[in-house]
């Protein structure tokens, strides 16, 4: 019996502790809903911070679609002021759910008119990466085995089990390259798809199992010799190898159709604080000194033009000529239909 | 590690002095439950009933396609977590009768390392699995599954029925010997109607778990392998449509109550056998008994040995020499990931220091230990002396095991809003999981203490404080230490609460694990690898922990 008194004592002071925990404090606080795999440096933000008065918080809420579901349930309370993150894959998901104030942000003059999808600016492009296949140098150089050049290539005898892509239900970069075939095949996509599964194509359900489980000219040296990725990736293999390169030993086939370019927008989620901060933030990352800091964080490339590039990107990391063309309205209206129905036929 | 008094038999005819007063009435047991229900009512009960009140209707069904899918995906989870347990069974089984029956060198060692799997975070056991099946041969996802669930669950049917065996008396072996059974007889007749009870909770226990696997299938099989986990995963958040993943998640969550229910059930009965009073495990006397011990040692070593020793291996391997320029792969001896671990190369922000993902892992285990003692103990000494309201209760505690960790982090959304983004409320998640374990722990050491041997100790003289000394304390302080141990390995594998939001001040190992794979590179991987190897030490030195210290009769879960 002597626990219990202790045992409501603790309760209560947990409840303290969380209570305080979330109480305000010191300078004004903004709060940025981010996924999973965004990162920045640390200077760059802390020059935001003194510049503005202001504590930033990073919220990381799970891949894409976990975040954007997150900010759509919260959409009345919401977690944070602004949400950075969303691709054109989900734009239309985040425009239809209404969670966004437009923001005509100054900073945009120096982005191309391409990036920006949305033309009553509730969402602003960041950032652009290109989903790719990557593939193994070595294994191709010594097979003697010429790099597919088309996704007709790919179905051909001799490729037959070198591909492992994700699936498109649950990863983004495998909805990214299943789209750039829709993009490609138009309706007759789906029988590409049949021909890719008895080609020996593997599917599995993200981007790590892939890359470094499957993909053979990762650090885990799996079975398959090419990998659904980013364009960018073959510089993150420089920039990350464990002995100095001077040549990467990936590359991406960037053939016109091949890839599928995926853009990342930031927003400001409605109902949210200090809306005047806030759209300091969204101009600061599309300012020059973010956008500069971006490649080596997370990989993608700055839609700021004047941004500059860091030479492992330039020596390194390809740009797709001419990436699958596909509205983001196509893919609003047929996301999950194609999804079912390419689940339908890999089943 | 045998105690001296476990007797089990007369459970229900004890009476304990300090509830004695209280024991009776109604209010006073309630009073006891009071702290692990508002728990489980505000962090779990609330947020899943706000979820699920938004997204569950009827109307799911007019959709035709939606029965469908749930129909499938609920044969699917059954057909694979039966496999799963005929697999975990067939490894388990003799396994349990190795460790109950024979002693052996380097015995605990072996035994803690079966229980190792259960505590890893499923990324680190997804690599190490794929590490390993690339050294030998190609099978099928499906299989590697199989494998992986009875890698993972493997050490519940050796606790379970381990520890039923360890308690058979072997005079009743004897005896029926005497009488003229055969070895065959002997064990249809007198040793399996014992077991029994104990067989069914493991292999419950063992079903459920593989029935809610999401990890494992996820990342081993792929989304082709929907069971209503995975498929409430897809459902909630890549493909929209919250009401199928909210019927979905209601299916799961009755069947999860209907295996809570029966286990509980069986569970009481193992508790109520007869025990000896000594160990029954001898060195192997015979050839055959030799040969068992042998081979089966060799077996499991190689089983639970190799995937776990090649993250270790892969951490301290370079092999990627010049990837890219056409030379031979050079495979060598490294300890670059691990300084590197040191390194912040890039300035990030979002660095985590690998002492400081370590810090912040055992901090949140800490409180995690705290939190889910200060309220499993109060029901643990509720259930030690079960009526009927802690037979209705007792199934309710294991239902967080069986809830989608995806629903419950939407839950916790809407119930709770920015208040989510406090750290605290990490370790509240890794309560919900680890309460359950603590509370199984508990229990069995509280109901076996002797009210023989207190009612010895005062009519002798001993002073209240004095008898809680020398007789409960002794037992206690071991059931809370591997109950605190259990808690502390869960919250530090624990991956499931990142589902709700991540703060970058406050990374978990797990979490840096996850961060260094999500971009390419050697470096990446290696350091992933070392981190890896961090918390499996940490996890390994912990289990090892609680089979030193470890409660006789406890560990029933």
């Amino acid at each position: 019996m002597s626990k219990l008194p202790s045992a409501f004592r603790f309760l209560l002071l947990a409840f303290c502790l969380l209570l305080s925990a979330c109480a305000p404090a010191g300078p004004a606080t903004l709060t940025v809903m981010t996924h999973d795999s965004f990162a920045i440096s640390e200077d760059v933000v802390i020059a935001f911070e003194t510049a503005n008065n202001v504590d930033v918080v990073f919220l990381q809420s799970g891949d894409t679609g976990s975040m954007l579901n997150k900010a759509i349930l919260s959409k009345d309370a919401p977690l944070a002021d602004v949400m950075f993150g969303v691709d054109n894959t989900f734009l239309s998901r985040a425009l239809e759910a209404d969670i966004f104030d437009a923001y005509q942000s100054p900073a945009l003059s120096d982005v191309p008119a391409e990036f920006v999808l949305d033309s009553s600016f509730r969402a602003l492009p960041v950032d652009y990466g290109d989903v790719c296949i990557n593939y193994d140098k070595k294994y191709f150089e010594e097979n003697n085995l010429a790099v597919p050049a088309s996704f007709e290539d790919l179905v051909k005898p001799e490729y037959n089990g070198l591909l492992v892509v994700q699936s498109p239900a649950t990863s983004s970069p495998g909805l990214a390259f299943m789209l750039a075939t829709r993009a490609y095949f138009g309706d007759g996509f789906l029988d590409y798809w049949q021909s890719l599964k008895d080609n020996g194509v593997v599917v599995v359900d993200g981007w790590e199992t892939a890359y470094y489980t499957n993909f053979s000219a990762s650090s885990g040296q799996g079975p398959q010799p090419m990998v659904v990725s980013y364009a960018s990736s073959p510089a993150a293999e420089v920039f990350f190898a464990s002995e100095s390169l001077t040549e990467s030993p990936t590359a991406s086939i960037v053939a016109s159709g091949m890839c599928f370019r995926q853009i990342e927008f930031v927003g400001i989620l409605k109902n949210g604080q200090n809306r005047a901060i806030t759209e300091k933030f969204v101009d600061f990352m599309l300012s020059k000194q973010f956008q500069e800091d971006m490649p080596l964080n997370m990989f993608v490339y700055p839609v700021n033009q004047t941004a500059q590039l860091p030479d492992v990107f330039t020596q390194h990391a390809q740009v797709a000529d001419q990436p699958a063309s596909i509205t983001y309205d196509e893919i609003a209206a047929n996301r999950d239909a194609w999804i079912e129905a390419w689940a339908d036929v890999m089943k | 590690m045998h105690s001296d008094f476990t007797n089990h038999g007369d459970t229900k005819k004890r009476r304990f002095n300090f509830l004695r007063a209280s024991a009776s009435s109604w209010f006073a047991r309630l009073l006891l439950w009071i702290p692990v229900l508002l728990f489980l009512l505000s962090f779990f009960f609330f947020p899943l009933s706000k979820i699920l009140s938004l997204t569950f209707n009827l109307e799911t069904f007019t959709d035709l396609n939606n029965p469908l899918i749930a129909r499938d995906s609920l044969l699917f989870t059954f057909y694979q977590a039966f496999l799963s347990t005929l697999l975990t069974f067939a490894l388990g089984l003799p396994a349990a009768i190795l460790f109950a029956k024979f002693d052996f060198r380097g015995k605990s060692l072996l035994r803690a390392l079966t229980a190792v799997p259960f505590m890893l975070p499923t990324v680190v056991v997804a690599a190490a699995f794929i590490n390993v099946q690339r050294l030998t041969f190609d099978v099928s996802p499906f299989i590697l599954i199989l494998i992986a669930h009875t890698f993972y669950n493997a050490s519940i049917v050796i606790r379970i029925v381990g520890n039923a065996i360890s308690r058979l008396d072997p005079k009743l072996e004897a005896s029926a010997r005497s009488l003229g059974a055969d070895t065959f007889h002997v064990w249809k007749d007198v040793i399996f109607p014992i077991l029994r009870p104990s067989l069914l909770a493991a292999a419950l226990l063992v079903f459920m778990f593989d029935f809610t696997s999401f990890g494992v299938i996820l990342l081993l099989g792929g989304s082709q392998f929907a069971t209503l986990e995975v498929e409430i995963y897809i459902r909630a958040l890549q493909l929209p449509n919250l009401n199928l993943a909210a019927l979905l998640s209601v299916i799961q969550l009755i069947f999860t109550l209907i295996f809570s229910i029966l286990y509980t059930r069986t569970i009481n009965q193992v508790q109520t056998q007869t025990a000896p009073r000594f160990s029954i495990a001898r060195q192997p006397k015979t050839f055959q008994e030799k040969l068992f011990v042998t081979t089966l040692c060799i077996l499991l070593s190689a089983f639970f040995l190799l995937p776990l020793l090649s993250l270790p291996i892969r951490s301290l391997t370079r092999l990627e020499s010049d990837r890219g320029q056409r030379a031979e792969v050079q495979y060598g001896f490294t300890t670059d990931y691990y300084e590197e671990l040191f390194i912040n190369r890039r300035g990030s922000l979002f660095y985590v220091p690998p002492v400081q993902a370590a810090a912040n892992s055992l901090g949140f285990a800490g409180i995690t230990v705290i939190l889910s003692l200060a309220l499993g103990y109060p029901a643990a000494y509720a259930l030690a002396k079960p009526t009927r309201l802690e037979k209705f209760l007792d199934p309710f505690l294991m239902l967080p095991l069986g809830a989608s960790a995806v629903m419950m982090g939407l839950g916790f959304i809407l119930s709770f809003g920015r208040l989510i983004a406090s750290p605290f409320f990490i370790p509240i998640a890794h309560t919900l999981i680890a309460l359950p374990f603590v509370i199984r722990t508990l229990q069995p050491a509280l109901a076996s203490i002797p009210e023989r041997l207190r009612q010895a100790a005062s009519t002798l003289g001993a002073s209240p404080i004095r008898v809680w000394q020398t007789v409960d304390f002794p037992i206690l302080a071991r059931a809370t230490l591997s109950a605190a141990t259990f808690a502390f390995t869960v919250s530090l594998g624990e991956f499931g609460a990142t589902l709700l939001i991540t703060r970058p001040e406050y990374p978990t190992i797990p979490i840096s694990i996850q961060r260094f794979l999500s971009q390419p590179g050697g470096l990446n991987y290696g350091q992933a690898m070392a981190m890896a190897t961090v918390l499996m030490l940490l996890t390994t030195l912990s289990i090892l922990l609680i089979e030193k210290l470890r409660f006789n009769n406890a560990g029933e879960f």
